[in-house]
């Protein structure tokens, strides 16, 4: 059998593959579907300094191969997560857990990073400035090189473990996004968050989302995700993780070949709550049938060809 | 919750736009009345969630209302396999239900209060049903709840069938020691007023995973924020913010 095998920012995963955050909560739940030690590791809901309840429904709605959410960052908070969430999860899961951070300011950014920085469980911390579900903040930070720099900056001066940040699709260089938070510092760059849609109700002739607009996820996004995981391999040294739109073992294979060291999977855990374990099961056929010994050895592959 | 595949033995139309489904397969997730199912189709990406109506050994019936592309592709099936994920939501309480229960249906909020009748009788105890619908074509289960031994009176908002009204208008005289209620919104908060007691109040919401992943389908409620999917979608009371 192949080896599944990879290293994320000096931290080994026994897989690539990675429950995206928003789409996984804080994981206990899923341990009662399957054991998720199985998995690379997950990254958790995102977390922000206060408790938020997020925007108002509906906040879901479908589209051809995908969804659209507008859930706007709900979570307990990061004192919540560390006294309630995280004990939880310290009796089913094993592993160091990627703790996905937001903010409304920088100085948001710079204390939730370093409480959870503190927490032994957190292998990683990923810090989304890609939110496109709420104002003022999020996707704010992931837009403009300068303040996305100056996040990555703040979050830096405070913690020692490997720092991830996500980035947004929504841009007009991903290039230019990802170079500037490496020159911060960051370790690894994710990609891509939800493109930024919306669907209108022909009976209503409104807005399906109560938010207006959400972002869009699924399948359908695949191959604009793949594009600029490939575009910023390219344009950073530091290891890449892909997702969006990564449903099966063989997206998992692509994404990889594009330049990714791990893969997030989204929206596929929300239509089949086994998605991301299936994924990992399916991976050595595909490995087999593609004649891949060693996944580390294929990252970026297809930009040597 | 369970992931399991259901064959369709049965669908059929039994009102103007309201479906009655029934599937075999393993039922041993389904715990409460009150819990939903949420069923993958052919062609869509979200699953789509739906009350459940009578679990009976094997066999699992489901009524639904076409209302998108999704509700009338599944009324287009007649046999096959559904992936259905199944013991979703939290289910009402009977442990509450007093010695005289009052069940308040609207419309498609009728069907899980048919299980829930089932459960209460087997229980041995006298059970009220007020069943609401806008007009008489809309009119279903009237019969399979009298089947069941239970007090049923229908009223139609036309006045075309039944008590002319809202269920609401049919409470006169009821005597009852709690009530399990499921219905649109307004016909809640009616409830909720007219009312004399305590209840349960099953809500609905868009959901995208159905099963407290996605934390689409949240609410806020006394006791902080609640995903309907998975801390409801049944709720007391004094659980539920009124005002929004």
């Amino acid at each position: 059998m192949g080896k599944l095998n990879v290293n994320l920012c000096g931290i080994p995963l026994d897989n690539p593959v990675i429950p995206a955050s928003g789409t996984f909560g804080y994981g206990y739940e899923f341990a009662e579907w399957y054991d998720i030690n199985r998995l690379g590791t997950f990254s958790f809901k995102g977390t922000t300094r206060e408790p938020r309840f997020g925007n108002p429904t509906p906040r879901i709605a479908e589209c051809e191969s995908g969804m659209l959410n507008a859930v706007g960052l709900q979570n307990p908070g990061v004192r919540a997560v560390i006294e309630e969430e995280l004990p939880r999860l310290q009796a089913c899961f094993h592993k160091p857990v990627m703790a996905n951070i937001s903010g409304f300011s920088v100085e948001e950014y710079r204390e939730v990073a370093q409480a959870l920085s503190e927490c032994e469980q957190v292998g990683w911390l990923e810090v989304n400035i890609s939110c496109p579900n709420v104002h003022g903040g999020g996707m704010a930070f992931g837009t403009s090189p300068k303040a996305a720099g100056e996040v990555v900056r703040a979050v830096r001066a405070v913690t020692k473990k490997p720092l991830i940040v996500k980035l947004s699709p929504n841009v007009t260089s991903i290039q230019d996004m990802a170079k500037a938070c490496e020159a911060e510092g960051a370790d690894a760059i994710s990609l891509i968050n939800t493109l930024l849609g919306m669907r209108i109700d022909l009976k209503r002739k409104a807005p399906v989302l109560a938010n207006t607009m959400g972002g869009f996820s699924g399948p359908a996004v695949f191959p604009v995700a793949l594009r600029m995981v490939w575009q910023v391999y390219d344009a950073v040294k530091v290891p890449v993780i892909g997702m969006g739109g990564v449903s099966t073992a063989e997206d998992v294979v692509e994404m990889m070949l594009a330049g990714a060291t791990a893969v997030e999977v989204g929206a596929a855990n929300l239509v089949n709550p086994y998605a991301s374990l299936e994924i990992i099961e399916h991976l050595p056929e595909v490995m087999e049938r593609c004649g891949i010994e060693s996944l580390e050895d294929i990252i970026g592959g297809a930009h040597r060809t | 919750m369970q992931e399991k595949v259901f064959e369709i033995t049965a669908n059929q139309e039994i009102a103007k736009d309201v479906w009655e489904i029934r599937l075999t397969g393993d039922t041993s997730g389904m715990e409460k009345p009150g819990q939903f199912v949420n069923i993958s189709l052919p062609g869509f990406f979200l699953r789509r969630p739906i009350s459940v109506c009578c679990v009976e050994g094997q066999e699992l019936t489901l009524i639904y209302k076409t209302v998108g592309k999704g509700t009338a592709c599944l009324s287009t099936l007649r046999t096959g396999k559904l992936d259905v994920l199944t013991g979703l939501g939290n289910g009402y309480n009977l442990e509450r239900a007093g010695d005289a229960p009052l069940l308040i249906g609207g419309g498609v909020g009728v069907p899980p209060l048919y299980e829930l009748a089932r459960q209460l009788k087997k229980r041995g105890l006298p059970v009220q049903v007020i069943l609401g619908f806008n007009s008489i074509s809309d009119v279903f289960y009237e019969e399979q709840f009298r089947a069941l031994g239970c007090d049923v009176t229908v009223t139609t908002a036309d006045g075309s069938y039944g008590v002319k009204g809202f269920v609401t208008d049919a409470l006169a005289g009821k005597q009852y020691s709690y009530y399990y209620t499921c219905g649109p919104m307004p016909m809640l908060k009616a409830v909720r007023k007219q009312c004399a007691g305590d209840g349960e109040f099953s809500l609905e919401e868009r959901m995208g995973c159905g099963f407290g992943a996605c934390m689409g389908c949240s609410c806020k409620t006394t006791e902080g924020n609640k995903r309907v999917c998975r801390e409801g979608p049944v709720f007391r009371k004094e659980e539920i913010l009124w005002e929004n």
